[in-house]
């Protein structure tokens, strides 16, 4: 762990520990109430999903097109921190949704896409870790189809459940932030990168431990 | 990169502060009316509220625990590999 | 140009007469969607009725299925033989390679959706026959998307470890904007009043996710097939 993983870590912890005090502190939001809270860690959490996404397929894309072997470490710590932060978003989600409109889980496109953008990746980290030799590539293909797809599971969705009666119970998002918001988003950015070098760090460890074991085979 | 980073970090430590005080705070009504839930269905939000940090806890220290181990791992599996070379 | 449409054209010819041979994949294929739809009627038929709209789904859940199966099976039998490494090592270029596969596959799928559409019509008393062109502009170009994707995955995980288990864990989670368009477009012309309208409109998603994912995945089997 470097020093300035270290800094970050800590800085985004003490920033975690007292969002509490710092979100009581925001104005109490009067349709929804207490429960609207929970909206600032929602949200960071589902913004550094969608970036952990877009990071791991442009790498996964560099990686095979480019050629350049790093990229592929890169690729696989995003993958790891997008599923990181989609469980995170994905379970804050419906306890807010249960408070506000009643039911745990809506058919909704945002919903919807998350989850299945958040099942690529967890079958993109199944393949890394049972895939055996080669499943880098085939990681990497995975990863770019996976991000491609985004698109297309948002539009099929959607209209998929518009077309039906019973939706419409999803509220719009929020248009102007507050303060403990931005506390909240900074706190979280911190944290993801920490954890990104972190994981990127790993992958390089490995590369050179598996170079180590060449050399001793060779010597 | 890591210069950047760096630089964000620290301008984050000086800056934050002076930047939350004058933040200006966020007017009450930027949400559209929740569609009222039965009684008998209605749980207390504190408890969803207290679930959700937690969880957010729980997830983020467990994911720092077993990468810091990892992390160990592979820096003392080089470190035995490198003294075994010389 | 000309070369390329004539490596496909030996790939699918190959692929024809060694299956034409042995009947391998086609007879177990077709059985295992009997099997499926089946069991579906034993879930979802009551009182000699199915359940509210399934036949759509049963349709492309059955289709999914035993295309998952068939793609398991034909890259199997090139991994035994070692066949695709030779394959790979022709003087040709790699995506027409893929081109002929993925033609090769997209016959073979179609071979079973003549046999599953009749036998979804007869079991669950679908309008097979109401708007047909929708229904096959349907079926293929959803199998095209489903069998792109596929493809691709299936020759890719070739030389990897667990690939049975693997194939349908990565393939189904990217072709779901498939599934959804293909069970709602023909859900749609099933329903008591037919919309054939919201049908085209699947049609046309599903054409435009063809382009994309056929023009992906030809850029990117020449760097995914390198060893």
């Amino acid at each position: 762990m470097s020093t300035l993983n270290k800094i970050e870590l800590a800085l985004a912890g003490a920033m975690l520990a007292v969002a509490p005090w710092i979100i009581d502190a925001a104005p109490y939001e009067s349709t929804m109430g207490l429960v609207q809270k929970i909206f600032y860690f929602h949200m960071p959490a589902a913004w550094l999903f969608l970036l952990a996404a877009i990071i791991a397929g442009t790498a996964s894309a560099m990686f095979l097109f480019g050629k350049k072997r790093d990229m592929d470490g890169w690729a696989l710590a995003a993958a790891e921190l997008a599923v990181v932060f989609g469980i995170i978003t994905l379970v804050t989600g419906p306890l807010w949704a249960r408070k506000a409109w009643g039911i745990w889980w809506v058919w909704d496109a945002r919903l919807t896409s998350s989850l299945i953008l958040w099942m690529i990746f967890v079958a993109y980290l199944l393949l890394r870790r049972y895939g055996g030799p080669g499943s880098d590539k085939l990681g990497a293909g995975m990863a770019l189809f996976g991000l491609a797809n985004v698109p297309f599971i948002f539009v099929s969705v959607n209209v998929w459940r518009t077309l039906h009666p019973q939706t419409s119970v999803v509220p719009t998002l929020p248009v102007q932030m507050g303060g403990p918001l931005w506390f909240c988003i900074t706190a979280f950015f911190l944290l993801f990168l920490a954890l990104l070098s972190m994981r990127a760090r790993l992958e390089r460890q490995r590369v050179r431990i598996e170079d180590l074991y060449l050399a001793e085979d060779e010597a | 990169m890591r210069f950047c980073r760096a630089l964000f970090v620290t301008a984050l430590l000086i800056g934050a502060p002076a930047a939350l005080a004058a933040q200006p705070q966020p007017s009450a009504d930027e949400f559209v009316p929740m569609e009222e839930a039965p009684p008998e269905e209605q749980i207390p939000a504190i408890n969803l509220v207290a679930a959700a940090y937690g969880f957010v806890w729980i997830v983020v220290v467990g994911y720092v625990w077993s990468l810091g181990r990892r992390l160990q791992k592979a820096e003392s599996e080089i470190a035995a590999l490198e003294q075994r070379r010389r | 140009m000309k070369g390329f449409f004539r490596v496909a054209w030996l790939v699918v010819r190959k692929d024809m007469m060694v299956e034409a041979r042995s009947l391998e994949v086609v007879s177990t294929t077709l059985f295992f969607a009997l099997t499926v739809v089946l069991v579906f009627a034993f879930g979802l038929v009551r009182e000699g009725t199915p359940v509210g709209d399934v036949s759509a789904a049963i349709l492309w859940i059955a289709t999914a299925f035993s295309g998952t199966l068939a793609l398991g099976r034909t890259f199997e039998r090139e991994r035994q033989a070692d066949t695709l490494r030779a394959l790979m090592l022709a003087p040709a270029d790699r995506p027409a390679i893929y081109a002929g596969k993925l033609a090769g596959m997209l016959l073979l799928m179609a071979l079973v959706e003549l046999v599953l559409v009749p036998l979804v019509g007869l079991l669950f008393q679908a309008p097979i026959v109401a708007y047909p062109w929708h229904l096959a502009a349907l079926l293929l170009a959803g199998t095209t998307g489903f069998a792109a994707v596929g493809t691709l995955f299936a020759a890719m995980l070739v030389r990897a470890r667990s690939r049975d288990v693997m194939l349908p864990i990565l393939l189904y989670p990217i072709t779901v904007p498939v599934m959804i368009a293909g069970v709602r477009g023909t859900a749609a012309i099933f329903q008591g009043t037919p919309d054939p309208d919201l049908a085209r409109f699947w049609i046309a998603l599903l054409l435009f996710f063809d382009v994309v994912f056929v023009t992906l995945a030809l850029w990117t089997f020449e760097p995914v097939m390198t060893e």
